[in-house]
């Protein structure tokens, strides 16, 4: 007999499914993206989903609001292997893999206390996103201080 | 070469022929640096220091009025509106509308990259806090290439002192690591260049030798660059005054040098060079001084568009 698979989460009529985030990172996927407790959609999340290709994934379902995939390149920085799937109607009318972007500005708090971007100037932090090794790290645009690990500890 | 760059923030922005281009420049403008010219007449270049400096501004003031521009600014955070709590983004918007050009020192990194976004006249960096100060560095290779007699990239430099913190020492590394020359850091074991500067002057197979014995790189060296080390990095002044005296040089420290050693430091200088070398043929740290003016004229004619 075969086990029956259960949905955890039903599926969605509108909106868009970020798939295959890394472990445990769904909360932090949803502050990069802005969504607080405030926001006023429907948002399901889970977390640590086994997974075939991947130890244990998050999911993150958010309803009634189409994200675009450009923009959301940006979770790549802690979710490198996730997917976005934007819903019509229970289709998945669109996927895309996120890819890393050169850049990131307002997302990250730059590590050095004494960068001009931590200050009460106008100006949003910036990060250039580097290959190292396997991982990726930062490097501030204004004072070059790097951040090479725990990447999430430092999202604004 | 087409020169295009706008600002000058960082020593790294920089590519070997982008460097020589302006060397070559300050080599022409070099007999105006004392007699003078008309190249920035009734041009204007704001200087504002949020930090002292007395080289510094100074050098960039005189390079201004060697060309017949003038100067505005102030020279400490309390002579500015900051005190009102303006920010420094407000305070570049207002500049510019005076200013041909604005030379920026400020306690904060990245300071004057973010002041170039903001800015439409050419923004020089001359120091944000322990980020970079690229005139100096171009100050210390012009120095290299009129007072040594093989060009930079045969040049055994000895670069001495705290090379942890030092923000002049790093651009510098950076710097000769374009031109491949020979770079020995001598620094006391809690004072070494970090390891990412280290790290990334090995992937490019520059020859490195780090140790904490002067001794040990004095003989080879073409060039000693000497750095101040900072009272305050050490906990305990007893350990203070024994690192710092074994970074001193003497005259007798220099039995046994290359006969055409220079001695260079970017100033000021507290014991690392005692007074009786300043005679010595190796001396080069006053003429490095006075090298500043000519580098600063031809970076300033060049970002304001003046043909040289």
């Amino acid at each position: 007999m075969t086990e029956k698979r259960e949905l955890r989460v039903k599926p969605i009529v509108n909106g868009t499914v970020i798939d295959h985030i890394s472990g445990g990172q769904a909360l932090n996927v949803l502050k990069i993206l802005g969504i607080s407790s405030r926001s006023k959609y429907v948002v399901s999340v889970l977390m640590n989903v086994p997974s075939g290709e991947m130890k244990g994934k998050d999911v993150v379902k958010i309803e009634n609001r189409e994200l675009d995939p450009e923009e959301l390149d940006s979770i790549a920085l802690i979710a490198p292997k996730a997917t976005i799937n934007i819903i019509r109607n229970y289709e998945v009318v669109g996927k895309h893999r996120v890819v890393l972007p050169k850049e990131v500005s307002g997302i990250v708090r730059c590590g050095n206390p004494n960068c001009i971007s931590n200050t009460n100037e106008p100006v949003a932090s910036r990060f250039m996103v580097e290959p190292a090794g396997e991982e990726v790290q930062l490097r501030c645009s204004y004072c070059e201080f790097v951040i090479d690990q725990d990447i999430a500890d430092h999202l604004l | 070469m087409n020169f295009t760059r706008k600002h000058i923030i960082s020593t790294k922005d920089f590519s070997r022929d982008e460097l020589d281009f302006i060397l070559n420049r300050a080599e022409r403008l070099e007999p105006n640096a004392r007699s003078g010219s008309r190249l920035l007449d009734g041009r204007i270049v704001a200087t504002l220091f949020y930090e002292p400096s007395t080289r510094t501004r100074l050098s960039f003031d005189t390079a201004v009025k060697r060309m017949g521009g003038t100067t505005v600014g102030f020279d400490s955070a309390s002579s500015s509106s900051t005190v009102k709590g303006e920010t420094l983004a407000d305070t570049i918007r207002i500049i510019e509308s005076y200013a041909d050009a604005i030379v920026l020192r400020h306690s904060k990194e990245g300071a004057a990259r973010m002041a170039s976004e903001i800015s439409r006249v050419p923004v020089i960096n001359a120091g944000d806090g322990a980020g970079h100060h690229p005139t100096q560095t171009l100050l210390d290779l012009y120095t290299m290439r009129k007072e040594c007699k093989k060009p930079i990239s045969d040049l055994n430099v000895a670069i001495v002192g705290d090379l942890k913190y030092g923000r002049t020492v790093h651009s510098l590394a950076y710097a000769l690591s374009l031109y491949d020359a020979q770079l020995s850091f001598v620094s006391p074991e809690g004072l070494k260049m970090p390891a990412s500067i280290i790290n990334y002057m090995k992937r490019k197979g520059i020859d490195i030798v780090e140790t904490s014995v002067l001794a040990d790189a004095l003989s080879k060296a073409d060039v000693l660059y000497m750095t101040r080390i900072q009272k305050e990095r050490f906990p305990d002044p007893a350990e203070y005054q024994k690192v710092a005296g074994s970074y001193s040089i003497t005259m007798k420290g220099l039995e046994g040098v290359k006969d055409d050693l220079i001695i260079m430091h970017p100033l000021p200088r507290v014991d690392e060079i005692a007074p009786e070398v300043d005679a010595s043929k190796h001396a080069r740290y006053f003429q490095q001084s006075f090298y500043g003016v000519p580098v600063r004229m031809a970076v300033l004619s060049l970002l304001m568009g003046v043909e040289v």
